[in-house]
């Protein structure tokens, strides 16, 4: 080493076994000599296997096939999923309407990226849900025919929460609207009740009409995810403030509720759904089998959301429910407008990931006989011309359950990052 | 005006019962637990009309009654004259065996996998990553229709069964097939000699700890224990004279006769759920060590402790205080996803209360067995990790 005059001090390259691709491979894979072996046997291993799918899944594959009885002897049947993957995405939805399953499936994927978006999270999501939703069912169903009393049921509902939320900052036009709308809403429902008003119904009904039996594949799967977790939201809200609240009867109600649910699995309440819900009904009455499918997975998640939610109401300092109770508001304004804004945000992520959870766990639905997209890709096995080629079609399933968990799965982990943001020094 | 006297009860303001929050909160709680009163005798009241309609007697007097129906997979003796009651237990030892197989084995699994993941090897790190990603993001379901078609289609029939280890182990699609000691009255004898050996284990890993703590003299406790529960039941079997006749199984007909077979339904369902699991593990278990803070590792190195130590003395005890809680639910998981094992044909609980439901119509009797026998393991499993939670929790002086 030379000492150099000082003020010409060069800054010295690092040495080039230090840089580069060579000392990356140095620093991650060759640090040592045990990590050099692993490193050597997992390429040998993974080159091994590779080789052997590589074999399987393209150069050997077949993909023109007509019948099985082609494919045999070969590598993988790819055909298979050429000839079924209308059936497996979209059930028995007849045949020539399958463009209205597809597009069903872009509103609803359309509604969930538009509510993934942050700037979204004030009254327009209600607005996105309310018209993607419309969108999504008047496409199944091909008709909807909406009852007065929902009409009026959802007037009262709009009119008390508005005035529950926004009585002290709303002008008096405001409150005089929501007054207004409780008044319409009550004085409706009674009328409909005493029979005055007609058992009318608003129709709109511009296609065919598709029963809920014939719904099957991709749509299905998002719908009992999707509706599940949206319906089961605002109840798992209610249940971990009941879980939280200092009234003895309300919180021995919710922890045994909460308790129960989480203490069985979803196919025993899937099971109770289809065995016990008609016996619990009037008889004559009878239930669709996908709504009862779609309580069952609502209650299951209520539990499962409630403790989640529980979990951001614990982590809220004590001094936010005092300085809301020395404000003067009182329990609605102070749960709605202090705590919840703050307890929700906490929780998205792993909201998020029950949401993931949940979306995986309808396809337990197959147990009860509704064809979610595990049931129709098993579905499509059945078919003699087809047999033996189950590997194929559960991969091409896992694959497509794969795409829409990992990518929920990563948007959680940025959301965690985002949320943070303002904690992070 | 009245001076008011130091230390009288200060003046209650007077409130309207209106708005008094006790009463508020009486009169609340009361709507509340009538109105869901109203609707449970609804639901019983609607219940016991369409039970009387279609004329189902309650009660459990059913279990008595000859069950019918045969079970493939079973623990304890049964057959289709058995009762309901039995095949209903032995569904429930069914669950229990998966489960407390699929537990051990998750747990083994994910920590290699969870270690994986942070292990300076890059390669090793991301294979382990990927393993995570494919299995936590594809429904169990699917893995174990996965591997029980993979295992009853791919494999061959019995007559063509793949031997392995000399003729010993065959693998078809009836399952695997290998040998085991012929019964011999003193196996029970080395089951009773096991359980002493683990009593004396537990009774030397306390006597060892007391020592090292009193002395400072290391005792190694694992080499010692581990000799005591495998040396007692040999000792056992070499006094009994060393019975070593084994059942080999043997091609006979269409299937194997001799040995035992595990059930391709039982193999896909444990391995479904072991690689399914293991992937939540190695997550919580890299989160427990991510927690520590680095200082923990560099202080047990310059102490002089070497890796394995380092891990097992100041590393783990510390990360098992954050992995012991989310641990516990992966395992109720694993007793309830067992129930998963309707769907490929394994007979546990749900899939022997569900034929009974179907052959005796007791729909709700049997969803109350079904509901009493999960919350009944899964409190246990709950009790007993709150248990071990609270022994390893920081004690602070």
């Amino acid at each position: 080493m030379t000492d150099m005059p000082a003020g010409e001090r060069r800054q010295l390259a690092p040495p080039s076994d230090d840089t580069g691709i060579l000392g990356w491979t140095r620093k991650n894979l060759f640090s040592s000599w045990g990590n050099g072996i692993t490193t050597v046997v997992l390429i040998a291993g993974m080159a091994w296997v590779l080789s052997w799918f590589l074999e399987w899944a393209l150069f050997t594959a077949n993909f023109t096939a007509t019948t099985g009885s082609e494919c045999r002897g070969q590598g993988a049947c790819w055909a298979l999923i050429r000839e079924k993957f209308r059936y497996i995405f979209f059930g028995s939805f007849p045949y020539e309407q399958h463009w209205r399953p597809l597009f069903a499936v872009i509103a609803m994927l359309t509604m969930l990226v538009l509510s993934a978006d942050r700037r979204m999270w004030n009254w327009r999501l209600l607005v996105i849900w309310s018209v993607g939703s419309f969108i999504t069912f008047l496409l199944m169903f091909g008709q909807l025919h909406i009852p007065l009393s929902l009409i009026l049921f959802v007037v009262l509902a709009a009119g008390g929460v508005g005035l529950a939320l926004r009585s002290a900052v709303a002008d008096q036009t405001e409150r005089a609207a929501y007054y207004a709308l409780i008044a319409i809403g009550i004085v409706g429902i009674g009328l409909r009740f005493a029979g005055i008003l007609p058992a009318w119904k608003l129709a709109i009904a511009p296609l065919s009409y598709v029963e809920t039996s014939l719904w099957g594949g991709l749509p299905v799967t998002i719908i009992l995810a999707t509706y599940g977790l949206a319906f089961a939201f605002p109840y798992g809200v209610l249940l971990a403030l009941g879980r939280r609240s200092n009234l003895p009867l309300i919180k021995g109600l919710c922890v045994g509720f909460i308790e129960l649910i989480r203490g069985v699995p979803l196919i025993s309440l899937l099971i109770m759904a289809s065995v016990m819900l008609p016996l619990f009904l009037p008889s004559g009455v009878t239930i669709d089998k996908f709504l009862r499918a779609q309580v069952a997975v609502i209650l299951f998640a209520g539990a499962y959301i409630a403790e989640i939610i529980r979990g951001g109401l614990q982590s809220l300092p004590k001094g936010q429910f005092e300085a809301a109770d020395a404000m003067g508001l009182n329990y609605v304004q102070k749960t709605a407008l202090i705590i919840l804004p703050q307890a929700l945000r906490v929780v998205i992520p792993p909201l998020i990931n029950t949401f993931i959870g949940f979306f995986k766990d309808t396809s337990l639905v197959l147990i009860i006989g509704i064809f979610d997209f595990l049931n129709t890709a098993n579905q499509a096995l059945v078919d003699p011309n087809w047999a033996g080629f189950p590997g194929e079609v559960y991969l091409f399933a896992a694959f497509v359950y794969f795409i829409f968990c990992f990518s929920m799965s990563r948007y959680s982990k940025y959301l965690e990052v985002e949320l943070n943001k303002g904690m992070r020094r | 005006m009245a001076v008011e006297t130091l230390g009288s009860a200060p003046r209650k303001t007077k409130v309207a019962p209106w708005n008094d929050p006790v009463i508020r909160g009486w009169v609340f709680q009361i709507v509340v637990v009538g109105l869901v009163g109203l609707l449970a005798w609804y639901l019983v009241s609607n219940t016991m009309e369409n039970l009387a309609r279609q004329k189902i007697a309650s009660g459990f007097h059913y279990l008595e009654r000859e069950a019918g129906f045969e079970i493939g997979d079973t623990m304890i003796e049964y057959s289709p004259a058995s009762t309901y009651a039995r095949a209903i237990w032995v569904g429930i030892l069914n669950t229990l065996r998966v489960a407390v197989l699929g537990i051990i084995l998750a747990t083994v699994l994910g920590t290699v996998i969870g270690v994986g993941r942070l292990s300076p090897n890059w390669l090793l790190s991301r294979i382990c990553e990927w393993y995570v990603e494919a299995f936590r993001n594809v429904p169990l379901l699917l893995w174990l229709f996965l591997f029980y078609k993979l295992i009853s289609e791919a494999f061959p029939g019995p007559r063509q069964a793949i031997s392995m280890l000399w003729n010993s182990v065959f693998l078809s699609n009836r399952g695997v097939y290998f040998p085991v000691p012929m019964a011999d009255p003193i196996h029970k004898w080395m089951g009773i000699a096991f359980l002493v050996g683990i009593v004396a284990a537990f009774f030397i890993n306390r006597w060892a700890k007391q020592r090292q703590a009193l002395t400072g003299q290391p005792f190694p406790t694992l080499s010692a224990g581990l000799g005591v529960v495998i040396g007692f039941p040999f000792v056992i079997w070499l006094l009994g004279g060393a019975p070593s006749q084994m059942s080999w199984p043997e091609l006979k007909g269409f299937n194997f006769a001799g040995g035992t077979v595990i059930q391709p339904e039982f193999t896909a369902l444990l391995v479904g759920l072991v690689l399914y699991t293991s992937a939540f593990v190695a997550e919580i278990v890299r989160s427990g060590i991510l927690a520590l803070h680095k200082g923990q590792s560099e202080a047990a190195a310059a102490l002089g402790l070497s890796r394995g130590q380092s891990m097992r003395l100041v590393l783990l005890p510390q990360a098992l205080r954050v992995i012991v809680p989310p641990m516990t639910s992966q395992y109720l998981n694993i007793t309830k996803n067992s129930s998963l094992a309707i769907a490929i044909g394994y007979p546990d609980l749900v899939a022997s209360v569900n034929v009974t439901i179907n052959q005796t119509g007791q729909a709700i009797e049997n969803v109350l067995i079904i509901m009493a026998a999960y919350l009944t393991v899964s409190l246990s499993i709950s009790a007993f990790m709150n248990w071990y939670n609270k022994r390893i929790a920081l004690r602070e002086r």
